[in-house]
């Protein structure tokens, strides 16, 4: 039987799990887990290194980033349910010098 | 049942988890000397940081403070202070406000002893005698309420906010319930969570303790953002990206876990040592290792718990640092830096309450004299003092 690979949410209102699984590649299937223990199956998009997150729903450019049951930044772009999430797609909102007025 | 330590009490009553001879240069021109001393003299511990001289008042002020409070920190038996003769920093109220905790204090001046030989020969008869003169004191049994605890995660992953800070977290709660004090700090680690602190402060988000939160983490944001670029890359680190955290908030949310679900005291300053408060207290400190843990041994805690995902193996010259690994592929690889395995967590061996009790049970073995993994291979000498100006 194949290995579980699990990712995991943190907060019921998170748009992103987390995988702590190593060799997940483009097309794996994991299981998403929440904090009650409810699992659902998606496919990856990408290759998704150890520790790192995809999304569990759609999440249009723009749209808040959710874990922990809060905002960790904005989408950069628009993802797919499944697909790798993080700095090529994602955002921080917070110290960034670089944008005017300090938001975009 | 009440929970006991072994420590060393001091004539002021503080409770040390360490009896060290503390070699304190009061400005940077002074370390040479300080550290062949420290070489030279058994049960010494050197504070080589890099500031003292052509600063800002206020800062020349922070670093007189700050090593005012590491040489009171119950840790130290005996101080030696080592000065040039010219530096920016107060010696004299340096020696004085030490010498207030009833502790043996020596001074050296390099200038006035005739140079660096002969201060060194000088320093290392007085640091013979500070050492031999505190060597006999004996351990005694003291309540768990006069711990002060520092907590801290450095080299973070996206395991440390799921595993090894719920484990701190756990310990903090436990030792805040005992009477204990438990401090945190890394200001820089609040952005995106300084709402869910505020709101746990003593008097809510808009009490003195809630405005007080807001106002550390806005100067801190301001200070980053003032150079004018996006300061990923410095917060999060690489290594933090590399890790899988995308964000200062995800970081952040990810940090502010280790403090447990206590209420919120106050806001400490950066040199400001805790006298009786209890409970859970913030220190106003950058996340940088040299700089917050100089920060934390100030506060006067006898040890600190620091969680970590990629493996930071640091620890400091007077406070036992104890290393508890999130990510289990790290402890497997850097087993002989890491105190505790939180990583059977992430692995679903064991829940976050086991590895916590697992926790609790080494940091009274730790302040009863268990060595951590960095002070036996004295990994120990990682300090530096966060000033606010530049050097001028």
């Amino acid at each position: 039987m194949e290995e579980l690979k699990l990712a995991l949410k943190v907060d019921e209102k998170d748009n992103v799990a987390t995988i702590f699984a190593n060799g997940i590649t483009d097309g794996t299937k994991v299981v998403i887990r929440d904090q009650k223990g409810t699992s659902c199956e998606t496919e990856v998009i990408g290759d998704v290194p150890y520790g790192h997150k995809i999304a569990v729903c759609p999440i249009r450019k723009g749209e808040s980033v959710i874990k922990y049951g809060e905002s960790i930044g904005a989408a950069s772009a628009d993802i797919q349910e499944g697909e790798y999430v993080h700095v090529h797609n994602m955002e921080a909102m917070r110290g960034r010098g670089d944008l005017k007025g300090g938001e975009k | 049942m009440s929970v006991t330590f072994q420590g060393y009490v001091r004539s002021n009553g503080k409770v040390g988890s360490r009896n060290l001879v503390a070699v304190i240069p009061s400005v940077i021109c002074a370390t040479d000397v300080a550290q062949a001393v420290c070489r030279a003299v058994q049960g010494t511990v050197g504070f080589f940081h890099h500031q003292g001289c052509c600063q800002l008042p206020i800062d020349l002020k922070r670093v007189t403070d700050t090593l005012i409070s590491l040489g009171c920190s119950p840790n130290v038996g005996a101080v030696l202070v080592v000065s040039l003769g010219c530096e920016g920093t107060d010696t004299e109220r340096l020696v004085r406000e030490i010498a207030e905790t009833g502790k043996p204090v020596e001074v050296i001046r390099i200038q006035e002893l005739g140079g660096m030989s002969r201060a060194i020969q000088k320093g290392t008869d007085l640091a013979q005698k500070l050492a031999m003169e505190i060597s006999g004191l004996q351990r005694e049994t003291v309540d768990i309420s006069e711990v002060v605890m520092s907590i801290k995660c450095g080299a973070s992953d996206t395991t440390s906010g799921m595993a090894s800070n719920c484990v701190i977290g756990y310990a903090a709660d436990k030792l805040v319930d005992l009477g204990a004090t438990v401090v945190f700090g890394e200001t820089t680690e609040f952005l995106g969570g300084e709402h869910i602190l505020a709101r746990r402060a003593v008097g809510g988000e808009d009490g003195p303790a809630g405005r007080r939160i807001y106002e550390i983490v806005n100067r801190m944001e301001e200070r980053a953002k003032a150079v004018g670029e996006d300061m990923r890359g410095g917060q999060p680190t690489p290594g933090n990206i590399a890790g899988g955290l995308s964000s200062i908030e995800e970081k952040s949310l990810g940090a502010i876990v280790k403090s447990g679900h206590r209420p919120i005291q106050g806001v400490l300053e950066y040199p400001q040592m805790v006298k009786n408060e209890k409970g859970l207290w913030i220190k106003d400190a950058p996340g940088r290792e040299p700089e917050i843990l100089t920060g934390m041994a100030a506060t006067g805690a006898q040890f600190m718990l620091f969680s970590t995902g990629r493996g930071a193996p640091q620890g400091f010259p007077s406070m036992p640092v104890i290393k508890i690994c999130g990510n289990p592929n790290t402890y497997e690889r850097m087993s002989n830096d890491m105190d505790l395995n939180a990583g059977v967590i992430i692995s679903g061996q064991k829940s976050i309450e086991e590895v916590g009790e697992e926790a609790f049970a080494l940091l009274i073995q730790v302040l009863n004299g268990r060595m951590t993994k960095n002070e036996a291979i004295h990994y120990t000498s990682t300090m530096d003092i966060y000033c606010l100006g530049p050097v001028i």
